[in-house]
């Protein structure tokens, strides 16, 4: 250690060794002057409003899919009670899940800098001794592993997945989804035992006097969160804080243009979808998977070989592509939003209203649900389900253009769905088949 | 031996609340591979609260204690900062940036992932540059505030 070529860090370091306790159940070993209840109440209160937010969109995102619509759609069948909120998702505002599903996604990106902040202020209470001081406390620290491992699980999960990063054990979808409830039941806990505690501490100073102010604030005696024995500060609280806030904005910023689209997207320096888009021209935005992805082979979708199969109440119809031509074609502008996150701005569709179809299968003004399946073999959503309410709107479509051009292989040629406000993953690619009826 | 005190009665109903919930969402949670899911939540506690944290606190103090033997304590935050903001980044993005998912992505999405490392240490070099212009505009100004009282 000696030889060492910093003399001067081991000589800091030997000296702290030799001063201060070496084990972290001592509190005397914790030497942060920036940790204290105020520090902690403050961090805690920006992730109560931010992960109750996160909670609520995310239930909202297993409702957009319709999942009690049909077993294609859930991806938890066994949900139980779990599901008890479930709605049928409406069709507008257009940007409905756009918004919803980019707020997820951008908030949780943003709220890792502070529940990173959060359990590095706390850290300390993990080695404290005696392990449990009563039964009640010995129950609160084991409902602490499911809210500290529960969360990391929540935001690794989430972050892996809108990079496309599959490494977790099992479907991102049961895994999120059930994982956000065990994590919750052990965050409504957390913050129910502790909000006295944090609302006491925020009202002895208030935020903003405090990062405005240049002294510190002086920790009660009883504040078990403070260092008992700190070392000198190197940077104030309100410095702390501008850091968290700081960490969070970057953050913020170059990721929230892959969900506004158009310009911003190259603000989105680091997020999957931001950047530059995929190619220009009219079907030059962004793409979820590609055909090659899809294994969707050229021969299928050739105007000899691709027919559209329609069947209802009164048959089965089949349509080439110039048949589908020839039916009234109609127009909408809406976007494509991703459960990752992102989306594109409207794109201008044109093709055959889903429920012109219906009425071609003898649901002549009242439509029902649709069942859809895709030429693509394999994936979870090759097979989606539309409840009525989605047929019967007049901006659904089965699009035969974007943007004034064919759609290209990647955007589904040679046909595709386009629903208003519905998860991208339901705008089936190159549909293949179209069966009416109540599912 | 001294027997456990009881503690709150409310306390205990409130979390044995929260575990009936936790139990009920767990079981389907744990229904396909609960070994590696538990493995997981677990791991990812233990790996956050003994691995990250203890490496990151390291190399602060390391930092601050080498800093403090040159004598320039006060620099701290020039270097805290942008190693943060730029660590950051690496933690949220290290699959695309350190090209994880270079092929399943460019399959996917019909876009390659080797603009994220070049753009990760473009913005951290802009980072550090910013944090060392604005360390050198900092320590000229306060030199040349002394600099009538030495004349």
């Amino acid at each position: 250690m000696g030889r060492a070529p910093f003399p001067g860090l081991v000589r800091a370091y030997g000296r702290s060794m030799r001063d201060h306790p070496r084990l972290p159940t001592s509190p005397g070993f914790w030497r942060s002057p920036l940790r204290g209840t105020w520090f902690t109440s403050v961090l805690g209160l920006v992730l109560l409003v931010g992960i109750t937010v996160l909670f609520v969109t995310g239930l909202v995102s297993y409702a957009a899919y319709n999942p009690n619509l049909s077993r294609v759609n859930d991806t938890t069948p066994d949900k139980g009670i779990l599901g008890f909120y479930l709605f049928s998702w409406p069709t507008g505002p257009v940007w409905l899940y756009r918004f919803t599903q980019g707020l997820h996604v951008t908030l949780g990106i943003t709220l890792i800098p502070v529940l990173l902040a959060k359990l590095w202020s706390v850290v300390p209470k993990l080695f404290t001794l005696p392990p449990a001081r009563s039964v009640a406390h010995a129950l609160e620290r084991i409902s602490l592993l499911l809210l500290v491992g529960g969360g990391l699980f929540e935001f690794t999960t989430g972050v892996l997945n809108v990079q496309l990063d599959y490494v977790f054990p099992g479907s991102f979808y049961p895994l999120h989804f059930y994982g956000a409830w065990v994590f919750f039941s052990a965050f409504v806990a957390h913050a129910v035992l502790k909000m006295p505690t944090a609302m006491r501490a925020v009202r002895e100073r208030r935020l903003r006097e405090e990062v405005r102010s240049q002294e510190e604030v002086r920790p009660r005696d009883d504040d078990d969160l403070v260092a008992p024995d700190p070392d000198p500060p190197t940077v104030s609280r309100r410095g702390a804080l501008w850091l968290v806030g700081g960490g969070s904005l970057l953050l913020f910023l170059t990721t929230v243009g892959q969900s506004l689209g158009g310009p911003f997207r190259r603000t989105a320096l680091l997020a999957p979808h931001g950047g530059a888009d995929p190619a220009g021209g009219p079907n030059g935005f962004q793409i979820n998977k590609t055909a090659a992805y899809a294994g969707i082979d050229a021969t299928e979708t050739s105007a000899e070989a691709w027919r559209l199969v329609v069947t209802g109440r009164t048959g089965t119809v089949r349509l080439s592509r110039a048949e589908l031509l020839q039916l009234p074609l109609h127009s909408s502008s809406l976007p494509i939003a991703c459960v990752e996150g992102w989306s594109t701005a409207d794109q201008w569709w044109r093709g055959v209203r889903l429920r012109d179809l219906a009425a071609l299968v003898g649901y002549d003004g009242d439509p029902p649900d649709v069942f859809v399946e895709s030429l693509q073999r394999h994936g979870a959503f090759r097979r989606a389900a539309l409840r009525a309410n989605q047929v019967a709107d007049p901006r659904s479509l089965l699009a035969l253009y974007v943007n004034g051009e064919e759609l290209s292989p990647d955007h589904g040629h040679p046909a595709r769905v386009i629903v208003p406000a519905a998860p991208g993953v339901l705008n089936t690619k190159w549909v293949a088949r179209l069966t009416f009826g109540d599912l | 031996m001294r027997r456990l005190p009881v503690g709150s009665p409310l306390q205990i109903l409130l979390l044995c609340c929260s575990f009936a919930l936790a139990a009920y969402a767990g079981v389907r949670l744990l229904a396909d591979d609960w070994f590696g899911v538990a493995l997981w939540i677990v791991g990812a506690a233990l790996l956050h609260d003994l691995v990250l944290l203890p490496l990151y606190s390291v190399a602060d103090r390391a930092v601050v204690h080498g800093l403090e033997a040159g004598g320039r304590r006060a620099w701290v935050m020039y270097v805290r900062v942008p190693t943060v903001l730029s660590g950051l980044l690496l933690l949220v993005w290290f699959p695309l940036i350190l090209d994880l998912v270079d092929q399943r992505y460019r399959l996917a999405t019909g876009q390659s992932a080797d603009v994220y490392l070049a753009r990760w240490l473009l913005i951290t070099a802009v980072l550090f540059g910013g944090s060392a212009l604005l360390l050198v505009v900092r320590v000229r100004r306060a030199t040349k505030r002394r600099s009538p009282a030495v004349h």
